[in-house]
C-alpha cells in the first residue's frame, strides 16, 4: 500500500464513520427491532421468501392440476381458498405466485438501483453537459406515468416474465438516479471529498468510498419503497396479461381472470387480491419504518407517483 | 417571474422533443415487421404496401422521425392499421370519458382527504390522526384493481345498487352517468385520497411549527383563527401541486381501471391497441397523455410560483 492510499484510508475511516454506510444500516436495524408495525412488515416478508423459495412444496396440489367436475367450489377443508373456474386450487396457485411477484420486484428494482444511482452518480459527480444531458433523458421518462410507460415497452418487446422485469425496471429507473444526484451534489462539497481530491484519489474511488457510503441512506429508504411499487406495477401488468404468461400462475392475471366469475366466486377475488395487499403493504412498512430512521426528510416523491 | 415562466416553457419544449422521440422509436423496437405483425392473417401486398408508406416506413430513420415530428406538430397522428381511420380522431374520442372518471375521483379524494388530513395533523396523535394514518397507508398498499373488483363484488353483486361495469356519455344520461362512474371513481378516487391526506398531513405539521404560528398562538388568537389565517394558506400551497399531478396522471387513463369497469377512455384505448398491436394508436395515445402531463406540469409550476414568489429565485 503507497503513503498516498494510506491516507486516503485513514480519510475514509475518519470522515465516513459518523454517517457512512455501517453505522447507518446498524441504526436502521435497530429501529426496525423496535417499531411494532415494521417488525410485523418484517415478519410478513420474511414468510414471502420462504413461501416464494418453497412455493411448490408447500402448496397441496398442482397448480395447473384441471378438475371440471370440481369448478368454482367454495373454501372447504381440502381447499381452502376454493377452486376456479377450471377447478384448480386457488391456494396452491396463491403460494407458487408469490416466487414471481419476489422475482419481478427483485429483478426490476435491482436493475432500476443499478442503473439509476450510476447515471446519478455520474451526473452529480462530473455536472456540466454530462449531468444536463443525463437530467434531461430522466426528465423525459419521469414525463410518461409510470404504468403507461411499462406497458408500452412490454407492448413492444412482447408480453412475458423477463419483458415486464426490464419495462418495471426502466420505469423506475429516473426516481433513483434523482435521488442519488441530488445526494451527490451536497456530498462532493463536504471537505473529505476535497481532501480526497488534493492527495490525488481518482474520480471513481472518490464515488465508490466516499461518496456512495454517505448517500447510502436515502437509496436504502428507496430501494424498500421501490419494491413496493414494483411489486404493485408487476400485479397490473399481469392484470392486463403482460406479465407471466399461463398457465404460469400470477396474482394480477388471477383476479383478471377470475373478475367474470366474482359476484358467484368471492373468493377467486379476495384471495390472489389479499395476497398482492399484503406483500406491499409489508414492503411499505418496512420502508416507512427505515424513512423515519434514516430519512426523515425525504419528500414522498415516489408516493407522489404511486397513482401514475 | 417572466424569465420563469420562460426557462419552464423552454424546459418543457426539450422534453416534449425528448416523449417524441421515444414514442417514435417505440415503433423502431417491434422485433419484426411492425405492419407485418399486425396485419397478421389478414396480410396482403396491397394493404402492407399502403400502410407501410403511409406510416413512412420505407424512408430512412432519421427522415422518418422528422417527418413524424413534423405531422405531428400539425395534429397528424398517422392512422390506424386496423381500421384505417385517423389517430387523433380516434383519441380525442376517448377523451371524454377519461376526463369524467378522472374528474370526478379527483373531486371524491380531495372531499375525503382535506377534512382528514387537516384534522389529523390539528390532532395530531388523536383518534382521527391515527385512523388517517391507517386509512393512508392501506391506500397506498392496496391495488387499486382488487378494491375495484371488491367494490364490484358487494355494490352489484351483494346489494346490486350499481351496474357492475359500462359507460354512459354524461351529456346522453346524467343519472345513468352517475351511477356508472360511481364505482370506478371511488375505487381510484380513494387512492388519490390516501395519497393527498399523507401530503396534507405532513405539510400542515410542518407549518404548524413554525414560529410565526407560535406567535400567533402567543398574542392569544383562538386556534380557529391561526389555522385558517395562518396554517391553512401556507400549507396548502404544495398540496395544489400534488391535486394537479395526481389530476395529470389519472387524465393518462388508469388503465387497469379503465379495462375493469370496461370505461372507453384513454386507457381503454391503450390496453386495446396493445391487444390489437396496432402501434399507431399506442404511440398515439401515449403522445397525448404525455403532452396533457407535461402541460399540466408547467401550469401547476407557474402557479406555484404565483403563489409563493420564493419559487422563482431557486
Amino acid at each position: 500500500m503507497s503513503e498516498r492510499q494510506r491516507v486516503d484510508h485513514q480519510l475514509t475511516a475518519t470522515t465516513t464513520s459518523s454517517g457512512g454506510g455501517d453505522g447507518q444500516l446498524r441504526r436502521a436495524l435497530s429501529a426496525l427491532r423496535h417499531d411494532p408495525l415494521a417488525l410485523t412488515g418484517s415478519a410478513v416478508l420474511a414468510l414471502l421468501v420462504v413461501v416464494g423459495l418453497a412455493g411448490s412444496w408447500l402448496a397441496p396440489s398442482g397448480v395447473n392440476d384441471v378438475d371440471v367436475d370440481r369448478m368454482l367450489q367454495p373454501p372447504s377443508w381440502s381447499h381452502p381458498f376454493g377452486t376456479d373456474e377450471l377447478g384448480r386450487d386457488v391456494l396452491s396457485r396463491v403460494l407458487v405466485a408469490a416466487r414471481v411477484s419476489l422475482q419481478v420486484g427483485l429483478v426490476s428494482v435491482g436493475i432500476a438501483l443499478v442503473v439509476g444511482v450510476t447515471l446519478g452518480l455520474f451526473a452529480g459527480y462530473y455536472r456540466g453537459w454530462l449531468d444536463n444531458v443525463l437530467m434531461r433523458c430522466m426528465d423525459v421518462l419521469f414525463a410518461f406515468p409510470v404504468l403507461l410507460l411499462a406497458v408500452a415497452i412490454v407492448a413492444v418487446l412482447g408480453p412475458g416474465l423477463t419483458t415486464a422485469m426490464i419495462a418495471i425496471g426502466v420505469v423506475y429507473t429516473p426516481i433513483f438516479a434523482r435521488v442519488t444526484r441530488a445526494g451527490v451534489l451536497s456530498v462532493r462539497e463536504q471537505v473529505f471529498v476535497r481532501a480526497a481530491v488534493s492527495i490525488g484519489a481518482s474520480d471513481l474511488r472518490i464515488m465508490r468510498r466516499h461518496v456512495l457510503p454517505n448517500i447510502a441512506a436515502p437509496l436504502i429508504v428507496q430501494t424498500s419503497l421501490s419494491l413496493a411499487f414494483a411489486i404493485l406495477s408487476e400485479a397490473a401488468l399481469s392484470f392486463l396479461g403482460l406479465g407471466v404468461q399461463p398457465p404460469a400462475p400470477a396474482w394480477g392475471r388471477m383476479l383478471y381472470d377470475g373478475r367474470g366469475f366474482v359476484t358467484e366466486a368471492w373468493w377467486l377475488g379476495v384471495f390472489p387480491g389479499a395476497a398482492i395487499f399484503l406483500t406491499v403493504l409489508a414492503f411499505n412498512l418496512v420502508g416507512d419504518a427505515l424513512r423515519d430512521v434514516l430519512d426523515p426528510r425525504q419528500l414522498t416523491v415516489s408516493e407522489a407517483r404511486r397513482n401514475s | 417571474m417572466a424569465r420563469f415562466v420562460l426557462r419552464r416553457l423552454l424546459q418543457s419544449c426539450v422534453v416534449l422533443l425528448g416523449v417524441t422521440l421515444v414514442v417514435f422509436l417505440l415503433l423502431q423496437l417491434v422485433p419484426g415487421d411492425p405492419v407485418r405483425v399486425a396485419l397478421g392473417t389478414r396480410f396482403d401486398p396491397q394493404t402492407y404496401e399502403a400502410l407501410r408508406a403511409r406510416a413512412g416506413l420505407d424512408q430512412p430513420l432519421v427522415a422518418q422521425y422528422f417527418d413524424y415530428l413534423g405531422r405531428a406538430l400539425t395534429g397528424d397522428l398517422g392512422v390506424s392499421f386496423r381500421s384505417g381511420r385517423p389517430v387523433t380522431s380516434i383519441v380525442l374520442e376517448r377523451l371524454p370519458a377519461t376526463l369524467s372518471l378522472a374528474v370526478t375521483a379527483v373531486v371524491f379524494a380531495t372531499l375525503i382527504a382535506f377534512p382528514l388530513g387537516i384534522l389529523s395533523a390539528i390532532r395530531s396523535g388523536s383518534f382521527v390522526d391515527h385512523a388517517a394514518r391507517v386509512f393512508s397507508q392501506f391506500g397506498v398498499s392496496v391495488p387499486d384493481f382488487w378494491m375495484g373488483i371488491m367494490g364490484i363484488l358487494l355494490f352489484a353483486g351483494v346489494l346490486g345498487w350499481l351496474p357492475p361495469s359500462g359507460y354512459v356519455a354524461l351529456t346522453e344520461d346524467p343519472a345513468g352517468w352517475a351511477s356508472h362512474v360511481a364505482l370506478p371513481a371511488a375505487t381510484v378516487g380513494l387512492v388519490t385520497a390516501s395519497i393527498l391526506t399523507r401530503f396534507i398531513r405532513s405539510s400542515m405539521l410542518e407549518v404548524l411549527s413554525e414560529d410565526y404560528v407560535r406567535t400567533a398562538e402567543a398574542k392569544g388568537l383562538r386556534t380557529r383563527v391561526v389555522v385558517l389565517r395562518h396554517v391553512l394558506r401556507n400549507a396548502l400551497i404544495p398540496v395544489v401541486t400534488v391535486v394537479a399531478v395526481q389530476l395529470a396522471s389519472l387524465l393518462g387513463g388508469v388503465i387497469v381501471i379503465e379495462v375493469l369497469f370496461a370505461w372507453p377512455g384513454i386507457g381503454r384505448l391503450t390496453y386495446d391497441s396493445v391487444q390489437a398491436r396496432d402501434y399507431p394508436v399506442l404511440q398515439g395515445a401515449i403522445l397525448l397523455v404525455a403532452a396533457l402531463f407535461l402541460l399540466v406540469n408547467l401550469l401547476v409550476d407557474i402557479l406555484y410560483a404565483r403563489l409563493d414568489p420564493r419559487i422563482t429565485v431557486r
